[in-house]
């Protein structure tokens, strides 16, 4: 073994690498803190029905396309795992910068959407429901981001054919933000 | 000291389970159908059994697809998937905790006024919506 491999991408007493433990264990985390949050904006909702005359405002086909560009970037790191798995360090390479792409599509359009939701009026502040909206759509946007970048990282690796498991565990982590909008895409976009 | 495992310990499956590239792609097919499927439920029917179901049933299904199929979680150390359904079963029971106390407007010795005001403000909409 180099001396330059970190010890925790081998060692382990759990019976699997401590790398793909620990992103595991993030997933784990965040599933309460999504999870809380989109169960506190159901109670709500159910609560108050009228709720709907809010969300009726919201980009149903803007709310589409990211979901068709999310799936579809979680098939590009999925191959690019397959790839890199194979030691065939240039297509994985070129998948993850698609999905990094995928990734940036997904924040244009999300900035189109938000900067014409603003300019109408409904801000954060406006209600309720706009709070949760911003909220909730903001913090998986900001997963986007970190997921984006740490892909970035990983792909300079890749391309040295250097730690190539990590393609796996930023996989790990882009699906789970991919299902995230899974249900954040019917809860804000489709309940009308 | 800890013993070593191979960082790829679960890839030896993929081969046999047929996880290729045309796999894959297939999954992500029956991903976009289902997709489609939940934009056009709600779409054609109003009723609340429909967008449940068209919506949020298929939101369930596509999940377990992903998990599954591209987070390979069967392949894992059964105690991920226990981990996994132990985050999921907080967050169901901090919903039912929580849910009656929320969703309440008033209870044995407490009323929530302002509550009470907001839905009294909007009950022409809140029929409205029922009525559909």
């Amino acid at each position: 073994m180099g001396t330059t491999t970190p010890i925790a991408t081998t060692r382990s007493v759990t019976g699997m690498p401590t790398g793909r433990l620990a992103v595991w264990w993030v997933i784990g985390s965040e599933i309460v803190i999504f999870g809380g949050l989109l169960m506190c904006y159901l109670m709500f909702r159910l609560k108050y029905p009228y709720w709907a005359m809010y969300s009726v405002h919201t980009n149903t086909f803007a709310g589409a396309l990211n979901t068709f560009v999310l799936l579809t970037s979680s098939l590009f790191i999925v191959l690019a795992h397959y790839y890199a798995e194979r030691k065939e360090e240039l297509k994985a390479f070129g998948l993850i910068w698609a999905t990094i792409f995928g990734g940036l599509t997904f924040l244009v359009i999300k900035g189109i959407e938000w900067t014409t939701e603003i300019t109408n009026g409904f801000t954060i502040t406006s209600s309720m429901f706009w709070s949760f909206y911003y909220t909730a759509a903001g913090l998986h946007a900001l997963h986007v981001i970190a997921g984006m970048c740490l892909m970035a990282w990983i792909s300079m690796d890749v391309l040295q054919k250097k730690n190539m498991h990590r393609v796996e565990l930023i996989g790990i982590y882009w699906h789970f933000v991919d299902i995230v909008w899974i249900f954040l895409f019917p809860l804000l976009y489709i309940a009308k | 000291m800890a013993g070593h495992v191979d960082s790829h310990d679960h890839d030896a499956h993929t081969d046999s389970d047929g996880h290729g590239p045309a796999f894959y792609i297939k999954i992500w097919a029956i991903l976009l159908v289902l997709f489609l499927i939940s934009v056009a439920g709600p779409e054609i029917s109003h009723h609340k059994a429909v967008i449940l179901v068209t919506a949020f049933g298929i939101a369930i299904v596509k999940a377990y697809m992903v998990a599954v199929n591209f987070m390979h979680i069967k392949h894992e150390k059964k105690y991920i998937a226990y981990i996994m359904f132990a985050m999921l079963g907080a967050v169901f029971l901090f919903y039912i905790a929580v849910s009656t106390d929320v969703q309440m407007t008033s209870g044995s010795n407490w009323e929530n006024a302002s509550a009470k005001a907001v839905i009294e403000q909007h009950k022409d909409f809140q029929e409205h919506i029922e009525h559909e």
